[in-house]
Parts: structure tokens; sequence; C-alpha cells
């Protein structure tokens, strides 16, 4: 599991690293950037949870389609040039901020994992009974040796009903983000 | 991770002047919940179906459907309903992203601004 624990902090390190960057840079264009960085730290960390599926939607959705309307966005509004201030809530809202991951903390250490039979990285399942895989670790094992079979299942199954209003509320995203940036009529 | 990457994103999203880079502060906020979901479904619910299958399988049952499941297959697709999770904020984001900025665009056009704090029309 070494290489796994390295491959883990390495890319928490970056992920932290980018995403407080994107927070501090002070030039926006260069936060974007940035911002990108950290969604491919987070896509790394998806295939390290066997979520090779998620891992590339987020690559395709969030470093391919999200970052480039961000810079888009970015470019149309061309004042960037004033740089990324502050507002007049930044220390309330460090603070804030600082109290919200307290309380994360907190939840994470006092929270009793082994009630459910450990939540170490060392210790996945499957791992734990290698010798003799039961036939439910042995379909934990398969689930997740192939997640992309399974999430089709799911989503075109059990989760029908929410996948097709997921659909209609990209449709009506589109529909709207066309009529708020459409030039009306006599006007410029 | 997931809190420090989400605590960073909501400092950032209240306390920026710039509507793009609460935006992007949001987006990050996206991400870390994404990893807390399927760091969940990797770990906490696998543990759960390996000590208990049958009790897993009845609990699931009653919480999703009241028909006979069929052993087996319900309470292993279950391993999964994280990952579908995630999907569907993925989704959500796009269209919060696609939505937000057509908004960032719009009010550029009439303010010639991003600044949240001069986004004042609707005070009264």
């Amino acid at each position: 599991m070494f290489p796994l624990d390295v491959a883990f902090w390495g890319l928490s390190a970056v992920g932290i690293f980018s995403a407080l960057a994107v927070v501090s840079e002070r030039d926006i264009f260069r936060a974007a950037l940035f911002l990108v960085i950290s969604f491919l730290a987070v896509a790394g960390m998806f295939v390290l949870l066997n979520a090779e599926f998620l891992a590339v939607v987020q690559v395709l959705v969030y470093v391919g389609a999200v970052s480039v309307i961000i810079i888009f966005a970015i470019m149309l509004t061309r004042n960037a040039q004033d740089g990324n201030p502050f507002n007049s809530f930044r220390l309330p809202a460090l603070l804030l901020a600082a109290l919200v991951f307290t309380g994360i903390a907190f939840a994470a250490v006092v929270t009793d994992w082994n009630e459910w039979g450990g939540l170490g990285f060392q210790v996945a399942p499957g791992e734990t009974a290698a010798a003799n895989p039961s036939s439910t670790e042995q379909g934990i094992r398969d689930v997740f040796g192939d997640t992309t079979q399974v999430i089709a299942r799911l989503l075109l199954r059990d989760f029908v009903l929410p996948m097709e209003a997921a659909s209609v509320v990209l449709l009506a995203a589109v529909i709207g983000a066309l009529a708020l940036v459409r030039e009306r009529e006599g006007e410029s | 991770m997931s809190g420090v990457i989400f605590s960073i994103g909501l400092y950032g999203a209240l306390s920026k002047k710039n509507v793009i880079a609460v935006f992007m502060s949001i987006e990050l906020m996206f991400n870390a919940v994404n990893i807390a979901l399927l760091a969940f479904s990797r770990y906490v619910v696998p543990h759960r179906i390996a000590i208990d299958p049958a009790g897993a399988e009845a609990e699931i049952a009653n919480a999703l459907t009241s028909e006979a499941v069929t052993l087996g297959e319900t309470a292993l697709s279950s391993l999964l309903t994280g990952h579908i999770f995630a999907v569907f904020v993925i989704t959500i984001a796009a269209a919060e992203v696609a939505l937000g900025l057509g908004i960032v665009i719009a009010m550029y056009r009439n303010r010639s601004s991003v600044d949240v704090t001069q986004a004042n029309m609707m005070s009264g």
C-alpha cells in the first residue's frame, strides 16, 4: 500500500496548494489555471478511490468544459486587470471558514469509523479476508473492479427518474443561459 | 482533504470581490463534496455490507423500495450510490456554471463591472 499512500499525500498536497492559490492569487487568470490543477488533483483522487468512470467525467466536464467557460468569462469581462481583490468580509469569512473546518475535523476525528469496520486506507474491503474471500467480499471486489457497468445499471434502472430530471435541468440551464446573454432588440 | 478544500472554497466564496472568483470557489466546494461522497462510497459502505450482508440487504430494501429485492444484487449496487450522487453533483454544477456565467456576462454588459459589492440593483 506504500505507493498508494504516497500518491494520496502527493495528490492532497497538490490539490490543497492549488486550491489555496486559487483563493490567494492576485491575477484572476492565473487563479483559473490553478483551479484546473486542483481539478486534475481531484480527478487523480477519484482514481485512488476506485472511481475511474467519475475520474474521466471529472476531466471531461471540469478540466475540459467548466474551466474553458470560466476562462471565457474572464476574457469577456475584461477588467480582470484590476486583479482579484478581497471584499470587506475577508476577516469574518476567514473566521467562519476556520470554524467550519474545525467542525468537520472534529466530526471526522470523533466519529467511530471502526463501528462500521474501520476506515483505514490499509484495510480496503476484500483485502481483509484475502485468504478466503466470502461471496460478498468477492462481489464487492467485482463491483469496484468495473464501476462503469454498475453505474450504468444504476443510472438507467434504479435512478432513471433523477437522471431524466437532471437532463431537463441541463436543458433549462442551456435555454436560460442563452436567454440571459441574448442581445436584445434595439440594444447595442 | 475534502474538509480542507471545502473550507478554502468557503473562505474564497465569502471574501472575494470578483464574481468569477466566487464561482471558482464554489467549484472548489463541489469538488470537496464529491471527494467525500466517493470516499464514503469506497470505504464505509463496503465494510457495512461485508460485516453484515443480510442486515445491509434488509436495510437497503427498506430504504429504497418496499418490493422484494433480489438478494445480493441490490446490496452490491448500493455500493455505488455515492458515485451516482457524484454524477448528479457534477451535472448540477455544470448547469450552475453555465447559468451563473451567463448572469455574470449580462451583469457586465449592463453595469460594466463584475464586483459583487456593486451588485445592489435589488436593494430598494
